[in-house]
């Protein structure tokens, strides 16, 4: 049977034994930890867990330490998600000979990757597990740029964001894409549980990571990760920027249920303009030149056409 | 045991695909994670049916490529169980990342690799590339002769691979079509006899043992990387070819087939030999037979092992015959083959003058006649009385159009 924490407060949450040390090498504000801490204090129950390769995964297994007091493995960039469904396959295998040493217990599979671990080149590998219904939760560490190589744009990076390959420059607002609809595509796996997650609303991630561990079959979940480094605010901001991200509505949180079923599961009550969001990061800077304001109004009604969309999906019930 | 066990026959009419499905089949393997390619997807295929037939209790994971299929094993492996996939070509040098992956790890996984040309151009058809591919990443590689060898060495496979002292991954090669999908008689094991020789699987430092949390894959920069692969090359070196040699001697007390990590014939008075892999061997010796009858001293070197390569055997055979032909079935592209390099290397300190050649032949399934090896072991012996190479170093054999030679 598995076991939910029962979590009351912050305090009780930070002070909550846990299966990820302090001791990593991430940067000084960085959201991963956070977010990581966040699924794993989600459940009392034994983890096998996977990263991709990626600030993550070189910041907590530097050999000879480590600082994962649970069982974990990474195998290169694209593939966390194939390791951990491997594993999965495994104990299921061991589990119908009766062969597991510890039969009673029962682990929750998770695997961890940045976006470009997810919406790039790991695109394939989680697809495949979500198609096959393996029992596991993948997590997106979404900081929206390939922090871990010195920050080159993802597919998950959003317009006018400037990064080492997609700088501003003279002729440049940066990034010319939109960010890539993650959860819309996992969802449409038909799978039975994705949903958008944000370090700052810490009991509605633990309330849906908790939902995606008590479901059988395939998990997705989207963490936004604000980037200290690259996104270029100080360390200290990192709540502050997850709160704008929310509360701007750049990160709305939802849920899809069974593919389909869309709840939006945090409704601010003070929207804050995008502008706001855009003005506290350096990625955006160059933004508020005069020749790019125009792609502000044009970010602020992208936003608001999103919301519109999401709450007309969830008003439908379909 | 839940699964049904399965009357064989004491020899089946088998092709090497299904040989070695059957071997996976009676080492009772707890997590197949594969893909489909041809010349290989039979014995995926074959493991399905037996699944779906339950005549195996396990788990197989169709995932959606080759990487993504040794992904799986990986993680499987990690977690503790038996752990086995096969595959070709393209489908090989997909997996290649991982194969380090898995090695680096040493995780025991079995590979059954149907050889098969890589592209481009595009080629179904058997030779030695993809093998080639793989030769430095760390896997010990078998090679199979016929679908008799391909059935027996996936039982060696296992028994070295997930040995504790060993813990290395392990191929076992058959050449594509020619072995694969070519029908011959199989002396077989009963299912007891054959689960029984790899034994249980043994875990160690599994994921799914909650009470000692494991952590794989670890990151190691210019401190300990250094260490950890001379480690692993140090294994392979020294560790692995006693334990074939053993696991052979053992199959041998079970089956009373004998295997050898460097397989001689007629070596024992031979002035000229070919040293080769897969179904030339058989071919070379016939040939070197029928030479002998014409006078010449023919013997073959047939390589089992080709990781760890096996030079102090390669130099114990080759080192009273005068003129040596080392035979590669893949382009070596800007170099000499494979086999001639490593023949060299061996030989280089040696106590022998023998002189060397290289031959590149059946290229994308092309057929080595036995006329093309008469003409080769003539030519060794030309050598030989002529007391030296006569010919360019490197030979393609039977390729179209003007001859090609180098060096």
């Amino acid at each position: 049977m598995s076991e939910m924490k029962k979590i009351k407060n912050l305090k009780e949450f930070s002070t909550s034994a846990d299966r990820f040390e302090g001791a990593n090498l991430l940067c000084p504000g960085c959201a991963h930890s956070i977010i990581v801490r966040e699924v794993l204090n989600a459940t009392n129950d034994d983890l096998v867990l996977s990263a991709s390769t990626g600030c993550l995964e070189v910041c907590t297994a530097v050999y000879p330490y480590t600082s994962w007091d649970a069982s974990w493995i990474h195998i290169g960039f694209e593939n966390g998600s194939t390791a951990v469904a491997g594993a999965e396959a495994m104990h299921k295998a061991l589990a119908r000979k009766g062969r597991l040493k510890q039969p009673d217990r029962n682990p929750k599979f998770v695997s961890f990757a940045g976006d470009g671990a997810s919406y790039d080149i790991g695109f394939q590998w989680i697809s495949g597990c979500m198609e096959r219904g393996h029992n596991i939760m993948h997590v997106v560490l979404d900081n929206e740029v390939y922090a871990n190589t010195g920050g080159q744009r993802s597919s998950s990076t959003p317009i006018g964001g400037s990064t080492t390959t997609s700088p501003a420059g003279r002729v440049s607002y940066g990034e010319k894409q939109n960010k890539k609809d993650m959860v819309s595509i996992m969802a449409s796996h038909g799978i039975p549980y994705s949903a958008q997650v944000a370090p700052n609303k810490w009991k509605d991630m633990v309330k849906k990571i908790q939902h995606g561990f008590a479901v059988d079959g395939p998990v997705f979940i989207n963490a936004v990760s604000p980037c200290t480094t690259e996104w270029k605010f100080d360390p200290k901001d990192t709540m502050y920027l997850s709160d704008l991200s929310t509360d701007s509505l750049v990160f709305p949180l939802y849920e899809i249920i069974d593919g389909h079923e869309l709840n939006i599961t945090y409704r601010p009550k003070n929207v804050v303009p995008v502008e706001e969001y855009l003005a506290a990061q350096g990625r955006f800077k160059h933004l508020f030149k005069d020749e790019y304001k125009h792609l502000i109004k044009e970010w602020q009604e992208r936003v608001d056409k999103n919301w519109a969309y999401l709450n007309r999906r969830e008003e439908a019930r379909v | 045991m839940a699964f049904d066990k399965m009357e064989l026959r004491d020899i089946e009419v088998w092709d090497g695909n299904f040989a070695a499905a059957q071997a996976m089949r009676q080492c009772q393997i707890d997590v197949v994670a594969a893909y489909p390619i041809t010349p290989s997807t039979p014995i995926v295929e074959g493991y399905a049916k037996f699944l779906a037939d339950n005549y195996v209790e396990g788990e197989f994971v169709m995932v959606e490529s080759e990487h993504a299929a040794m992904s799986g094993c990986i993680g499987a492996a990690a977690a503790g169980g038996r752990v086995a996939t096969a595959t070709s070509s393209q489908g090989f040098a997909l997996m290649v990342e991982t194969l380090y992956q898995a090695s680096g790890m040493r995780l025991p996984i079995v590979l059954n690799v149907v050889n098969r040309a890589l592209a481009a151009p595009l080629n179904v058809n058997g030779d030695h590339s993809d093998m080639y591919l793989g030769r430095d990443s760390g896997w010990i590689q078998l090679d199979a002769y016929c679908p008799q060898d391909a059935y027996d060495l996936n039982f060696i496979a296992f028994k070295v691979a997930e040995d504790h002292e060993v813990r290395l991954p392990c191929m076992v090669h058959q050449d594509g079509f020619m072995t694969s999908h070519t029908a011959q008689g199989v002396k077989t094991l009963t299912d007891d006899q054959g689960y029984n020789f790899v034994g249980d699987f043994k875990p160690m430092n599994d994921m799914l043992d909650f009470e000692h949390p494991v952590t794989h894959g670890v990151q190691t920069e210019e401190d300990w990387h250094f260490e950890h692969k001379a480690r692993q090359h140090n294994d392979l070196m020294t560790k692995v070819l006693p334990k074939i040699q053993t696991a052979f001697d053992e199959f041998e007390k079970l089956s009373g087939r004998k295997y050898n990590i460097v397989e001689e014939y007629d070596m024992a008075d031979a002035d000229v030999a070919v040293v080769c892999m897969g179904t030339s061997v058989e071919t070379a010796r016939e040939v070197a037979t029928e030479m002998r009858a014409k006078g010449i001293k023919a013997g073959v070197v047939g390589i089992r092992v080709i990781r760890p390569f096996p030079f102090e055997q390669i130099k114990d055979a080759l080192k009273d015959v005068k003129a040596i032909g080392a035979l590669d079935r893949s382009s070596p592209n800007g170099a000499p083959g494979m086999l001639f390099n490593e023949i060299a290397g061996a030989l280089f300190n040696a106590d022998t003058n023998a002189l060397l050649s290289g031959y590149v032949y059946g290229l994308g399934g092309r057929d080595l006649t036995k006329a093309h090896l008469t003409d080769l072991f003539t030519e060794l012996q030309a050598n030989v009385d002529a007391g030296k190479v006569t010919t360019p170093l490197q030979q393609f054999i039977g390729v179209r159009g003007p001859k090609l030679s180098f060096l």
